[in-house]
C-alpha cells in the first residue's frame, strides 16, 4: 500500500499545486519519483514527528496541503498533542497518513505496533479516521481527502496487501460497503484484515454457517445506515488494533444507545503488549485474527450462545 | 509606522497600565509573564512587522506567533492598542463569549494568529508558516515569541534542529528570558544557560539583547539575518515596570487589588491617559 499511497499523492500533487508531502524521515527511494517531480514540495522533516505535524498545521494555514508520513505509531500516538491541538483544534486541513498499521511490522515489536492510534485519533473533534483495505480503497480515499478541508487520519498497510475490494464501489465518507451477504452472523472489517475476514466467510459457508462481511473503511464517522441495517444476528467487528477503543468500541458505543442491538463481538488484538510472534500472519494468527482464527470465533459464539466473551480468557 | 523612542515608552506604559487593570478585573493569572514581554510586543507592532489592523487576515502579512499563550493578555492589549480592534473590549477580557478568552482560541480575536497555552507548538507552526512563504512565494516574515520556561519543550529543539536546514531566513524567534516559570527561577529547574549558544549551536543567528531597551531590540530586529533564522535572546524582567511586581514570583498567579493598579498607575505616570 505504501507503494500505491506514493504513486497516488504524486498523481495528486501534479494535478493540486497545494499538495506538500512531509516525510518524517521515512520511504528508502519511495518519494524518489515525487522529490524529482517536485523538489520543492517535499520535505524530509528528520526524525521529529511532533514538529513535522505542527509544520504541517502551519503549512495548511496558508493554503497548502500537506501531508504527513511515517510509521503509525509515530506519527499518531507519538505526537498526539500536535494533532489535537494544531491540527484538529485549528482545523486545519492536514492529512496524517500512517504506514505499516497495526501488526505490519509485527516482528519488531511493540515499538513499530500500532495497537491505540485508531482509539488515540478518533476521540479528537472534527477528524477523519480512515483504514483502507487495499491499495485501490487507498487511492480512492486519498483523492476524497483533497475534495474536502478537514483533519484526516488515514490508516494503511506496508506492502503485499491483496486487493479485495471492488473497483467499481467509490469510496465516502461514512459509507460502508456489503460484500457478501449474510444471514447468521455479520463480520465488520476495517482495514486490511479484510481478506482474513473473507476467507473465514467462506470456511464458515462450506461447514453451512451464512456470515455477511462489510468492509469498514471509515471508522469516523461511523456508517449509521449500514449498522441499522444488520440483521440481528451477532457482530463481530474486526481489526488490527486494540479490542479496546478502536473500531469494535466505537460500534458498540453506537449499538449502547439502541433499545435492542445485536450481540457484539469484538476481534482485534489483546489488551497486551505482543512480542515473539513472528511475522504479520504468524501475530495474526496468534491473535485468532487469521481466516480459521475469525471462523472458529463465530462458530464459538453461535454454538454457545450464553457463553462470556472469549476475547477476555487471552492469556 | 516611525514613532519616537518616548512615543514608543508611552506605549508601553500604556500597555502595562492595561494589563494590571486587566488582571485586576478579570482577576486573572500571568501577570508578571505578561508585563516582561511588553518592550517585545511594542518593537514589533510599532516598528518592525509588516501588517494592516484593518486587514488582519492579508496573505502577505507579516506573522507573530504568540507562542508563551498563558501571558496572551499582553497580546490583546497589543492588538487593541495598534488598532486590530476596539479597546473598550479589552473590558471583557477572560469574560465568557467575550472574544477574548484568558488563553486565545483560534480566531478569538483579529490579529491572533495561533490558539497557543500549550508550551512549544509555536515555533513548529511558525516553521510551517515561515515555510509556506517560500513555497506559495508570498514574501513576509514570521516572528514567534517564546517564554524561556518554553524552551525546556522538546518540541521547540525539533523545530530550531530543522530550520536552519530549511534556507528559512525570514524566520525569528525571540525568547522573553525572564528567569521564571511557574514555580522557580528557570536556572534552577532546567539547565538553561548559556540560551544563546545552545540556539547557535544549532545554527541559529542569535544574539541577547537587554529585552526593556526598544532602541537595541528594534536594532537586533533589523539587522538583516546572516542567511540562517534569527534568535534573539531577550533579557527581560518578570512583571517588569512596576517596582512592587518586578522579579516576584509570586505575581505569576496572583492578580493585583484595586489599591495596586492605582499604585502601578502612578509608577508608570499613566493614570490621566489610560
Amino acid at each position: 500500500m505504501r507503494n500505491a499511497f506514493a504513486e497516488e499523492i504524486l498523481k495528486l500533487a501534479l494535478e493540486d499545486p497545494r499538495v506538500v508531502v512531509l516525510s518524517g524521515d521515512i520511504g528508502n527511494r519511495l518519494f524518489d519519483k515525487f522529490k524529482s517531480a517536485m523538489p520543492g514540495r517535499f520535505y524530509n522533516c528528520g526524525i521529529a514527528e511532533a514538529n513535522m505535524v505542527s509544520m504541517a498545521a502551519g503549512l495548511s494555514s496558508c493554503g497548502l496541503r500537506p501531508v504527513c508520513y511515517t510509521i503509525t505509531p509515530f506519527v499518531t500516538t507519538r505526537c498526539l498533542e500536535q494533532i489535537k491541538l494544531d491540527v484538529c483544534y485549528h482545523r486545519m486541513p492536514v492529512t496524517i497518513v500512517g504506514t505499516g498499521s497495526g501488526i505490519s511490522y509485527a516482528s519488531l515489536g511493540a515499538t513499530h505496533h500500532s495497537f491505540e492510534d485508531i482509539a488515540a485519533l478518533r476521540v479528537l473533534p472534527g477528524i477523519n479516521v480512515v483504514a483502507p483495505a487495499d491499495a485501490p480503497e487507498l487511492r480512492a480515499a486519498l483523492r476524497w481527502v483533497f475534495t474536502q478541508t478537514e483533519p484526516a487520519y488515514l490508516r494503511i498497510g506496508k506492502k503485499g496487501e491483496p486487493i479485495c475490494t471492488d473497483p467499481v464501489l467509490p469510496f465516502a465518507p461514512a459509507k460502508w460497503h456489503c460484500l457478501r451477504s449474510g444471514s447468521d452472523a455479520s463480520f465488520l472489517s476495517c482495514g486490511t484484515i479484510l481478506q482474513e475476514v473473507l476467507a473465514a466467510a467462506e470456511l464458515l459457508a462450506v461447514d453451512g454457517v451464512s456470515v455477511g462481511v462489510w468492509n469498514c473503511a471509515c471508522v469516523k464517522p461511523l456508517d449509521n445506515a449500514a449498522l441499522e441495517s444488520l440483521p440481528c444476528v451477532p457482530v463481530f467487528t474486526v481489526e488490527e488494533h486494540s479490542i479496546l477503543g478502536g473500531f469494535g468500541s466505537s460500534v458498540a458505543e453506537y449499538f449502547s444507545a439502541r433499545s435492542s442491538s445485536p450481540r457484539l463481538i469484538r476481534c482485534g488484538i489483546p489488551d497486551r503488549f505482543l512480542h515473539d510472534c513472528g511475522e504479520q500472519k504468524e501475530a495474526r494468527i496468534h491473535c485468532e485474527l487469521d481466516a480459521q482464527g475469525l471462523a472458529s470465533r463465530v462458530m464459538n459464539t453461535i454454538n454457545r450462545p450464553n457463553s462470556p466473551p472469549d476475547f477476555l480468557s487471552f492469556p | 509606522m516611525m514613532a519616537s523612542d518616548d512615543s514608543l515608552d508611552l506605549i508601553a506604559r500604556r500597555i502595562r497600565h492595561r494589563l494590571v487593570q486587566m488582571s485586576h478585573e478579570a482577576q486573572s493569572a500571568h501577570l508578571g509573564g505578561a508585563l516582561s514581554c511588553v518592550d517585545l510586543l511594542v518593537a514589533l507592532y510599532w516598528e518592525v512587522l509588516s501588517i494592516d489592523p484593518s486587514h488582519p487576515d492579508d496573505p502577505s502579512r507579516d506573522r507573530l506567533i504568540f507562542s508563551k499563550g498563558h501571558a496572551v493578555s499582553a497580546l490583546y492589549t497589543a492588538l487593541a492598542f495598534r488598532g486590530f480592534f476596539d479597546p473598550e473590549k479589552l473590558n471583557q477580557y477572560n469574560r465568557t463569549g467575550s472574544g477574548l478568552p484568558e488563553q486565545p482560541s483560534p480566531g478569538c480575536a483579529p490579529g491572533v494568529e495561533w490558539a497557543t497555552g500549550s508550551l512549544g507548538h509555536g515555533l513548529g507552526v511558525g516553521l510551517g508558516m515561515a515555510l509556506a512563504s517560500a513555497i506559495n512565494k508570498i514574501p513576509y516574515s514570521t516572528y514567534v515569541l517564546l517564554s524561556d520556561g518554553e524552551c525546556q519543550e522538546g518540541s521547540v529543539w525539533e523545530a530550531a534542529m530543522l530550520a536552519p536546514r530549511l534556507n528559512l531566513g525570514q524566520l525569528t524567534v525571540m525568547v522573553d528570558f525572564n528567569g521564571w516559570q511557574a514555580t522557580g527561577r528557570s536556572r534552577e529547574i532546567m539547565q538553561m544557560e548559556p540560551l544563546v549558544e545552545k540556539w547557535k549551536a544549532f545554527g541559529w543567528d542569535a544574539a541577547e539583547v537587554d529585552g526593556h531597551d526598544i532602541s537595541s531590540l528594534l536594532e537586533e530586529l533589523k539587522r538583516p539575518s546572516n542567511g540562517s533564522p534569527k534568535a534573539i535572546i531577550a533579557r527581560t524582567t518578570k512583571g517588569k515596570g512596576i517596582s512592587f511586581i518586578e522579579d516576584d514570583n509570586n505575581w505569576h498567579y496572583r492578580s493585583p487589588s484595586q489599591e495596586e493598579v492605582q499604585r502601578a498607575a502612578d509608577e508608570l505616570g499613566t493614570s490621566e491617559i489610560v
